[in-house]
């Protein structure tokens, strides 16, 4: 395992690599998420205030 | 040749509901793909005669880099489309490319960089790929700020979409001039990639990463652009039947 | 100011009613060019400023970097290109803006003539009022930065070829930019990198025309940039004033 670990002495260029790589997948998950969800509630309070007004 | 779907596919309430419908079926596939190719790369493929362990970095940037141009084009043809058929969609698709391709630009420069250390002695060389990646990220940014310099959607669209345009025709131009002028100063590119003679043991995690990230890219592209189209279309009534279904 | 200048669409179609053998879009063209001009030799000092600005640049190396001869020239295609890049994005802030304050781009674009051809001309008169002067003032540049007389005519010719495909290439990010309040940082973003091949094929071709080699292969490269950009930016351009006029 800390063989696995060590990558042949280039741990500190691999892990930190797919480290950065990781990030970027879940931050691209999680700020398209978000600007959906904003998307969603902002729609939702304008149908609602449209449904009192009606 | 019927042409209906493409009809279809520009009105919004169609392509929203169709791009909510689809997003689990690129999601999943994406998020398999993208573990079992990483758990090969990391583990099943064999080190490099040459470069040992540090290799496997490949399997992180190549992807990366693939990502950054492969959305570029993504972006390109979005805009061409929005701009040539006046379609109010396709460029909510290349607005939302842009922070996509971004973001995997720069992961390819810092994964780029982060393999020139052990290859090259320095976390930066003006290697034609590093550079080329570095004018895409330059490319990115201004496609992004001359839509955040618009208050008006329609204006910021249009705009941008030409650069689009524009950017896609100089991207080949910008990328040979720079292979023409490293070619001039230093040899040929350290970095190895997609070397035919690659074993099938390499090249099967690559190709399966490739295949993830493109679903991947898929995936996220379709739930940007159901936010970008409830947020373009606020005022039309079809969000209020379709919400409240 | 400007109403004392002759509208070209107008004295073009009164060229064509008197049987001219010129293509409409031409004269209409030629017309938007000697107006610029005419308007461009009235404020005399905007003129100077890009070029000031060249010299200034220039200036700032050998007192940053060291004022030995030898190490100068050897940065010398460097300096040079970066300065007239950086000057010509500097002077591209005046070629639509006059214009598309006093609507004349928008009669342009509704005057019925080929708004290709008369940003052509735009850009054309531009090119003469900053490109070519940076072209001939690249030289006395050259040398100050201790390169030999005798590279002078390459530097001229190439600095020619390429401040053209750089006019052209900033046309597309001035129209681009139009009625943005405060578009100089976007500018230089949007123009940079679209201009990177003329800098690349530019700076070598300078190079080699002052280690007084032949300098023919980056100069043609260069040259099909311009002739690229000549054909295509203004297409781009003309696209992008009609957006930022719908």
């Amino acid at each position: 395992m800390s063989a696995f670990l060590d990558m042949g002495g280039y741990a500190a260029f691999v892990w930190p690599a797919y480290l950065v790589t990781l990030a970027v997948l879940v931050l691209n998950i999680i700020w398209a998420r978000k600007s959906l969800a904003r998307a969603l509630q902002a729609a939702r309070r304008r149908t609602a205030a449209a449904g009192e007004d009606s | 040749m019927r042409w209906t779907w493409f009809h279809r596919l520009a009105s919004p309430p169609y392509l929203y509901a169709l791009a909510a419908r689809l997003t689990p079926w690129f999601a999943w596939p994406a998020a398999l793909l993208i573990l079992g190719g990483l758990y090969a790369g990391l583990v099943l493929a064999p080190p490099d005669y040459q470069q040992g362990e540090g290799f496997r970095i490949i399997y992180v940037h190549v992807p990366s880099a693939w990502m950054s141009l492969m959305v570029y084009v993504t972006m390109g043809v979005a805009a061409a489309v929005g701009l040539i058929w006046r379609m109010k969609v396709a460029h909510a698709v290349a607005a939302s490319c842009a922070p996509i391709g971004a973001s995997f630009t720069v992961a390819a420069l810092v994964t780029g960089s982060l393999w020139g250390k052990p290859m090259w002695g320095t976390y930066w060389v003006w290697d034609p790929r590093l550079t080329s990646e570095l004018i895409l990220l330059f490319l990115y940014l201004g496609f992004m700020g001359l839509r955040a310099g618009f208050d008006d959607t329609q204006r910021a669209d249009r705009s941008a979409a030409l650069l689009a345009i524009v950017g896609m025709v100089n991207v080949p131009i910008i990328h040979y001039s720079v292979i023409w002028w490293n070619s001039l100063h230093q040899g040929p590119s350290v970095m190895r990639l997609g070397k035919p003679t690659m074993p099938p043991a390499m090249l099967v995690p690559l190709l399966v990463l490739l295949l993830g990230f493109t679903l991947f890219f898929a995936a996220v592209l379709l739930v940007r652009v159901r936010a970008e189209i409830l947020q373009r279309e606020r005022a039309a009534r079809w969000i209020g039947e379709t919400l409240r279904a | 100011m400007q109403a004392q200048a002759p509208s070209p669409v107008a004295t073009a179609a009164a060229s064509l009613s008197g049987g001219t053998e010129v293509a409409p879009a031409l004269a209409a063209a030629r017309l938007a060019l000697s107006r610029d001009l005419t308007l461009a030799f009235r404020k005399r000092g905007q003129l100077i400023q890009p070029l000031a600005f060249f010299a200034l640049v220039t200036m700032l190396f050998p007192l940053a970097v060291s004022p030995e001869l030898s190490r100068l020239r050897a940065i010398a295609p460097g300096v040079l290109w970066v300065a007239a890049l950086l000057a010509s994005l500097l002077a591209l802030e005046f070629l639509f803006r006059d214009d598309a304050y006093d609507g004349t781009l928008e009669q342009y674009a509704l005057s019925g003539q080929s708004l290709t051809w008369l940003l052509f001309a735009k850009t054309a008169a531009h090119w003469l009022l900053t490109g070519l002067p940076l072209a001939l003032m690249a030289p006395l540049a050259a040398m100050s930065l201790g390169v030999a007389a005798a590279a002078v005519p390459g530097i001229v010719l190439v600095m020619v070829v390429g401040t053209v495909a750089l006019s052209l290439i900033g046309a597309i990010g001035a129209a681009l930019t139009l009625g943005m309040k405060r578009s100089g940082a976007l500018l230089a973003l949007l123009t940079l990198p679209l201009s990177l091949p003329v800098l690349i094929y530019g700076a070598r071709a300078t190079e080699l025309a002052i280690g007084g080699t032949s300098f023919i292969a980056p100069l043609e490269l260069l040259a099909a940039l311009a002739v690229l950009a000549v054909t295509l930016a203004p297409l781009a351009a003309a696209a992008a004033v009609r957006i930022s006029l719908e």
